[in-house]
């Protein structure tokens, strides 16, 4: 294990090495992420898979420095050869948001209901440059509305969250990220709390954006289907642990752990446009 | 907007009926003959019945009820003849007892109960926000399990013994307030002032600690939402989180809470005044309940309703302001 685990594949722009998040309990203190190694090269796409608890989220919020107070978190993040668990906070910030955006699983809740998506959209890009007026930040946020697709983005942009659907919300939430065209996205489940038609178009329009925009991205999900349609890179975890790394296409035609088995066996194949088709041919053997 | 406020009011006018009407059938059905308290010690029966006669109280219930609606709207006549007395509109009733109507009992003692209702609601606001948002940052701590204590003290002691203790200390141990004594505004603002203190302090200190409570739980909730963490994300300073996500969310249902007390409270504090000898609408209330003044407690009771729905009403109208998802929904 540890050997697929102390495996770079690539070098460069994010390497997360040894990276061990642990919580207090009862009994000691319990690894929920442990010694995990993750590599990305500028403008990468990697998939992070496995069930839900495999510490999927708390590996995306050690990355951003974002854990609860509670947690306590070891190794380190470099982002372009910088240390982002040695930065300060107050650097730390300028690095959140603007080099590095996150998106989150379920966007109703992660958008403030008492304020308009314009306002939050903008909000992300002032707070990372300085001296923008009003006026250029609404302009900006009404061009990243625009190009994530939601229509009338010059009227939309003044309505609440709660205003918008599921997928729309999701796009939002994009917006939001793009905003200071950060170097990295950080998609954690972006997919799971919506409808399988919207699920393929939020897809689409990830992928679409990394074409544009050239961002790095890590695409957290449970789903392998999800993955395989973006990213070029899987890392699956398990228990907090990397039980297998790889390329996509070898990961799906000859998966060496059992548990990343048991993930294949579980990619829908009937309600999933964009992934299994695709994947399935390409790994020939299974039906 | 307006349509919806048409029809909040025209639903506030139909519980108001609704209020009058149960309230008016609870102190028909439960209060003792009102003829026989008008005619005193030394009355006839026949008397009584005169006295019935001409106050209506020989007629059904619900034609009763019509006349006192009348009265509310147009004001009326008690009685017949010599004896006859005036209600002017808004008639809440007459008080043989007091020779005099209801309502204009209310209008003299309403500024007292008003004056210790804003003190005491500014000073708890102040006290119960504060000390909820420092629970909530300094959440499991000693600061927040000191906290914890004298909210719980604060929710427990009564107003009576805290009336008690604080004129013990602040009066006569540590001679910090004089003894209190009505004196009106424009002759000593100060005295004034000084005189209202002790009460603002007695009435506010339970709700201080609730809203306390309140004001905590409510921002360590607030604290847990997704979007905070967003705003995180965001690459926000703290004091940027705290201002512009985690406060107003957490402070929202504060806003209604609030709206419904202090609504309650208009309608006199009857513990409080009567301690500290205030004469307001909640004094006259106990009083009213002493001398078994039926028509004053049933006014009292009116009053105090009609101000929690007005409230009620106020409340949701400023949450259509306050709160986008309302506001659109409306
Ligand atoms: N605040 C916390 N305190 C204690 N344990 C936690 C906390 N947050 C998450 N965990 C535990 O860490 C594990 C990983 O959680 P998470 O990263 O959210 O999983 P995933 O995103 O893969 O579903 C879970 O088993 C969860 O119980
Ligand atoms: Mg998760």
């Amino acid at each position: 294990m540890t050997s697929t685990n102390r495996h770079p594949t690539q070098a460069g722009f994010l390497e997360v090495r040894d990276l061990t998040v642990s919580f207090p309990t009862a009994t000691g203190r319990v690894d929920v992420v442990s010694h995990l190694d993750l590599d990305l090269e500028p403008g990468g796409a990697l998939g992070i898979v496995g069930e839900s608890g495999s510490g999927k989220s708390l590996t995306s919020l050690a990355i951003m420095g974002l854990l609860p107070d509670k947690a306590t978190r070891s190794g380190t993040v470099r982002l372009d050869g910088e240390d982002l668990t040695a930065m300060p906070e107050s650097r730390l910030r300028r690095v959140r948001g603007d080099r590095v955006a996150m998106i989150f699983q379920d966007p109703l809740s992660s958008l403030n209901p008492y304020y308009t998506v314009g306002a939050q959209i903008e909000e992300a890009y002032r707070s990372h440059r300085r001296g923008v007026t009003r006026r250029q930040a609404h302009r900006v946020a009404v061009e990243a509305m625009e190009r994530v697709h939601i229509k009338d983005a010059a009227h939309r942009i003044d309505h609440y969250p709660h205003q918008f659907s599921g997928g729309m919300r999701q796009r939002v939430m994009i917006a939001m990220a793009l905003t200071t065209e950060p170097e990295l996205l950080i998609a954690d489940e972006p997919t799971t709390a919506l409808d399988v038609t919207v699920q393929a178009q939020i897809l689409a329009l990830l992928q679409e954006i990394r074409r544009d925009t050239g961002t790095a991205l890590v695409l957290i999900t449970h789903d392998l289907a999800v993955v395989s349609e973006i990213t070029d890179h899987i890392v699956v975890m398990r228990a907090g642990e990397c039980v297998e790394r790889g390329p996509v296409e070898s990961i799906f035609s000859d998966p060496k752990h059992p548990y990343t088995q048991a993930l294949l066996d579980a990619v829908p194949r009937i309600d999933d446009e964009i992934g299994a088709l695709r994947s399935l041919t390409t790994t020939g053997g299974r039906p | 907007m307006p349509r919806y406020l048409v029809g909040r009011l025209a639903g506030m006018a139909g519980v108001l009926l609704l209020v009058c009407l149960f309230t008016y059938a609870v102190f028909f059905l439960l209060s003792p003959d009102p003829a026989v308290q008008v005619c005193g010690k030394s009355c006839t029966p026949e008397r009584i019945d005169q006295i019935r006669m001409n106050l209506g109280l020989d007629r059904p219930f619900w034609t009763q009820f019509l006349s006192f609606l009348g009265g509310l709207v147009s004001g009326r006549t008690y009685g017949e003849g010599a004896n006859a007395v005036e209600c002017a509109a808004p008639c809440l009733g007459y008080s043989f007892q007091s020779s005099q109507s209801v309502t204009d009992m209310i209008w003299q003692r309403l500024p007292v109960s008003a004056t210790v209702a804003v003190g005491a609601a500014v000073l708890w606001l102040l006290v119960g926000v504060v000390s909820g948002l420092i629970g909530a940052v300094k959440n499991g701590t000693w600061v927040d399990r000191v906290m914890t204590g004298l909210t719980l003290g604060g929710l427990s002691i009564p107003n009576y013994v805290l009336a008690l203790v604080l004129q013990f200390v602040l009066v006569v141990q540590l001679q910090w307030l004089p003894f209190p004594q009505a004196v009106p505004f424009g002759e000593d603002p100060g005295r004034w002032f000084l005189n209202f203190v002790m009460p603002w302090i007695v009435l506010a200190v339970g709700y201080a600690a609730a809203y306390t409570r309140l004001t905590r739980a409510n921002v360590i909730d607030t604290l847990q939402e997704n979007f905070l963490r967003t705003a995180r994300a965001k690459g926000l300073a703290p004091h940027l989180v705290w201002r512009r996500h985690a406060l107003r969310p957490a402070l929202t249902p504060v806003v209604t809470v609030f709206g419904m007390d202090f609504a309650g409270l208009l309608g006199g504090a009857l513990i409080t005044e009567t301690v500290f000898g205030l004469n307001g609408v909640g004094k006259m209330a106990a009083d009213s309940i002493a001398k078994n003044d039926q028509p004053v407690i049933m006014g009292v009771t009116l009053l105090a309703a009609f101000f929690v729905v007005i409230g009620n009403v106020v409340v949701d109208v400023v949450y259509t302001v306050i709160d986008p998802r309302v506001r659109v929904a409306a």
